[in-house]
């Protein structure tokens, strides 16, 4: 039997790449871990010395603002040195491979490499490739995975609901191009949430989804029904264009999170979003800020979930 | 080899720190024996502050060979440090690494007044110059053993002495 990528031959995470094949007791160490972490980011003093003298860099193939910075956040408070590529002007362009570019940085005694790109499975490939002292952590990769983010989600849910056991969580939108909705359906479904519902027009929803241990809703009242947890989704502009859906307002009508749809939860339920959000297209600005709101707090909880990951794998 | 009862050793450690506590006494205890031991001080010396619980996890001078090791537990110091005269509580002192990584964690909440570390039991084998202000016992451990403090159900304390690769 082939190993799993990311872990090390005592089974200890080595690299994070994706939540799916992820044991649970890895990610509960991480949620653990991070709860931890988030005692330090309260200090006056936000810094700890475990990553002194570690090089970590974020790769980013792809436009990010919040995961870079979040990661950057991160590394400093573990008290590594970080060191930001913007590759969308450097040697890329000029036709370097992803593989050169990566070897060049080990050369600069790199330990940890941050990679966003925007092909599916480009940090796993980095992860073969490099040094055994050094370690790849997968900051969303195409449409295939997004670990930290979903980690955070979890981290958030768990903050706020204490345990998954009961748990019913509605994920609401663009499902079929969301790396972060597949991340957090594998790593809700491995903790034992006990139903993880999507909701989305046909067109959004990948083929097969129930294959991943969720329930489909095409109507989004209905899908709300009794939920404990709401994660929205961003809806990507671009897929206007691409005949998947009509208009932005058809989509605000079926697919909106409004006061009025939210009703119909729980009434303690979270409303969760991974930014950035488009106000009126898939969630009312009245819920973005109204007191179901856990968005903010999301951000905040993603610096420790992050800091967690990388010093459980710059660790083992 | 017999080893002091632990409950006499908290009953002499009160007797001890109870004419020093002062209203800028604060109390550390260090997870995980060292967390159990503050618990039991800390209420019969009265103490106005509440009780601080530390875990050295991120402090520990050993991450690059050891990593991360499972479910840190999350500090908690809930009051200001600054000024502070703080009593600094673990089980068991031996090389002097975790005192050295818990002091470090302290000056990242601020500017303590003073240190004191108190310890149920003393098993020398230092290795950075370090002492203990406040000892229930000396104990001599045999090369290979590791001395421990025990919590049962009911909340007793007691040490015990086992090999170091039984965990």
């Amino acid at each position: 039997m082939q190993r799993n990528p990311q872990l090390n031959e005592k089974g200890e995470l080595q690299h994070l790449l994706s939540t799916e094949g992820l044991p649970r007791e890895i990610l509960l160490q991480i949620l653990d871990t991070a709860e931890s972490f988030a005692g330090v980011t309260e200090r006056e003093v936000k810094k700890v010395p475990l990553l002194r003298g570690k090089s970590v860099f974020n790769l980013f193939f792809e436009p990010s603002t919040r995961t870079r910075t979040t990661f950057e956040i991160a590394a400093k408070r573990l008290s590594a040195d970080v060191i930001n590529l913007n590759i969308t002007v450097s040697s890329a362009t000029k036709g370097e491979s992803l593989l050169d570019t990566v070897a060049n940085l080990s050369a600069m005694q790199a330990d940890i490499f941050i990679v966003r790109h925007e092909s599916s499975g480009a940090p796993f490939l980095i992860a073969r490739h490099v040094k055994p002292h050094e370690h790849v952590i997968n900051a969303g990769d195409g449409r295939h995975a997004h670990p930290t983010q979903g980690l955070l989600d979890l981290f958030t849910i768990r903050h706020y609901k204490k345990d998954f056991s009961r748990l019913t969580v509605a994920i609401v939108g663009d499902i079929l191009h969301s790396r972060v909705a597949r991340s957090l359906i594998h790593g809700l479904t491995t903790l034992g949430a006990p139903e993880v519902r999507v909701i989305g027009p046909q067109t959004l929803l990948p083929a097969g989804v129930e294959a991943l241990g969720v329930r489909v809703f095409h109507d989004m009242r209905a899908g709300l029904a009794d939920c404990d947890v709401v994660v929205m989704l961003r809806l990507q502009s671009e897929r206007m264009r691409g005949a998947l859906l009509p208009s932005a307002q058809e989509y605000f009508k079926h697919y909106g999170l409004t006061a009025d749809k939210l009703a119909l939860a729980k009434r303690d339920a979270i409303v969760m979003h991974p930014g950035p959000m488009n106000r009126g297209v898939e969630i009312d600005s009245s819920v973005a800020d109204g007191p179901h709101s856990v968005i903010l707090p999301q951000v905040t909880f993603g610096i420790a979930v992050r800091m967690a990951v990388m010093s459980i794998v710059a660790g083992n | 080899m017999k080893l002091p009862d632990a409950e006499k050793l908290c009953e002499q450690l009160v007797a001890e720190l109870k004419p020093l506590i002062g209203p800028k006494s604060a109390m550390v205890g260090l997870y995980t024996g060292g967390a159990w031991l503050a618990e039991r001080l800390h209420p019969l010396l009265a103490m106005q502050t509440p009780l601080g619980l530390m875990d050295i996890a991120f402090y520990r001078d050993d991450y690059a060979a050891r990593g991360l090791k499972h479910d840190p537990k999350r500090t908690k110091i809930p009051f200001d440090v600054n000024g502070r005269e703080l009593l600094l509580v673990d089980d068991v002192l031996y090389s002097g690494r975790t005192v050295r990584a818990a002091m470090n964690e302290l000056f990242d909440y601020g500017r303590p007044a003073s240190i004191s570390l108190v310890v149920l039991a003393d098993r020398g084998g230092r290795q950075l110059p370090i002492c203990a202000q406040y000892v229930g016992a000396k104990v001599e451990v045999p090369a290979g053993m590791r001395l421990t403090l025990k919590r049962a159900d009911n909340g007793k304390l007691a040490l015990s002495m086992e090999s170091e690769r039984a965990t």
